[in-house]
């Protein structure tokens, strides 16, 4: 099964709720909403065979786009067939489903996301950050995040 | 001072204690144990911990200045290294670490990042900028990282600074440095 059958037969299944699909990018993916990710997911696991996430991305888009998780699945033999799932989200109510029950890894790619950008995975058994100190306020890697003045009365701004 | 120190005490000459010099003397014999082995703490927090490393293997041999054990306890430790970038969640750490190590203690600050926050001085949210604000710094060690001769000069400052110590002056008044505070 090759990355062409794959997007065949994920065109064949959901239709209309794939949103856009990018063969010719250079990172081929394809495009669908919130709603969809946790069936979408399941039928690449166990039709296509993606048993492998190989990695998850959170991006800030900016103003006016939101925000934006990148799912890389693959193949775990010869060829390594695999796509990139792609799902946005507005800021005030970024909120995607949580797949760690089909990937095991996306349980701490999941609270890094959330972590760093503030992407709430719905159904996440313990989404709680991963790499910020546990009362760190606010979500670093968005572009309009401002580091704190103190932390823990520790000055911390000296630019 | 302290290699008059040894010769008298190895070729067995006229003993210092003999002329009841007996505070300054001590104090000699002590220092000179001390800085003869400065045990460093074993914790590295990021790529310097590299250097230190090979600080302590063959090439550089820091065992050559009394200086090898380096200890997985802050109890039996005379000085940490503050090698790599400490960020706000490990500060407490380190904070807790020094703060149970024996007196005399001393810190050495390795590295760019320990000194003042390094490259992550203006974006870097999460890092202390400068290891001074949480522990009492004696040396610092400039450099991303700074090489193995670089540390050992620093443990030779250190040990430089343990030959003026003095026995009764427990305080450390004016020896010990002062935690930045803003």
């Amino acid at each position: 099964m090759n990355r062409a059958s794959i997007v065949a037969d994920v065109r064949k299944a959901f239709g209309e709720r794939i949103t856009e699909v990018d063969e010719a990018a250079l990172e081929p993916f394809i495009r669908c909403e919130p709603a969809t990710w946790p069936e979408l997911a399941r039928f690449l696991k166990d039709r296509c065979g993606l048993d492998m996430l190989v990695c998850l991305s959170g991006i800030d888009r900016g103003k006016g786009v939101g925000l934006e998780a990148v799912y890389n699945v693959e193949r775990c033999d010869a060829q390594r067939a695999g796509i990139a799932v792609k799902i946005r989200v507005p800021y005030e109510d970024a909120v995607i489903p949580s797949v760690e029950t089909v990937w095991r890894t996306a349980d701490w790619h999941e609270r890094e996301a959330w972590d760093l950008l503030g992407i709430r995975f719905a159904g996440h058994h313990n989404l709680v950050r991963i790499l910020c100190a546990e009362d760190w306020e606010g979500h670093p890697l968005r572009k309009d995040y401002k580091s704190p003045d103190r932390y823990h009365g520790i000055k911390n701004n000296v630019v | 001072m302290s290699e008059t120190l040894d010769q008298e005490l190895m070729l067995g000459t006229e003993s210092p204690l003999q002329d009841n010099i007996l505070i300054t003397q001590v104090d000699k014999l002590i220092n000179w144990t001390r800085r003869s082995s400065v045990w460093p703490m074993t914790f590295g927090l990021a790529c310097c911990a590299i250097e230190m490393m090979a600080t302590g293997a063959s090439t550089y041999d820091i065992d050559r200045f009394g200086s090898g054990p380096f200890r997985a306890t802050p109890r039996q430790a005379d000085l940490m290294i503050v090698a790599g970038t400490v960020s706000h969640k490990m500060a407490p750490r380190v904070k807790r670490l020094f703060d149970q190590m024996p007196e005399p203690k001393f810190v050495l600050a390795m590295g760019a990042c320990t000194v003042s926050g390094g490259p992550y001085i203006k974006h870097g949210y999460h890092v202390l900028k400068g290891v001074d604000r949480i522990v009492p710094v004696d040396v610092y060690v400039p450099g991303c990282p700074p090489r193995p001769e670089a540390l050992l000069e620093g443990l030779f400052r250190i040990q430089e600074k343990m030959e003026r110590e003095r026995l009764f002056d427990r305080t450390r008044v004016g020896a010990r440095p002062k935690i930045l505070v803003e």
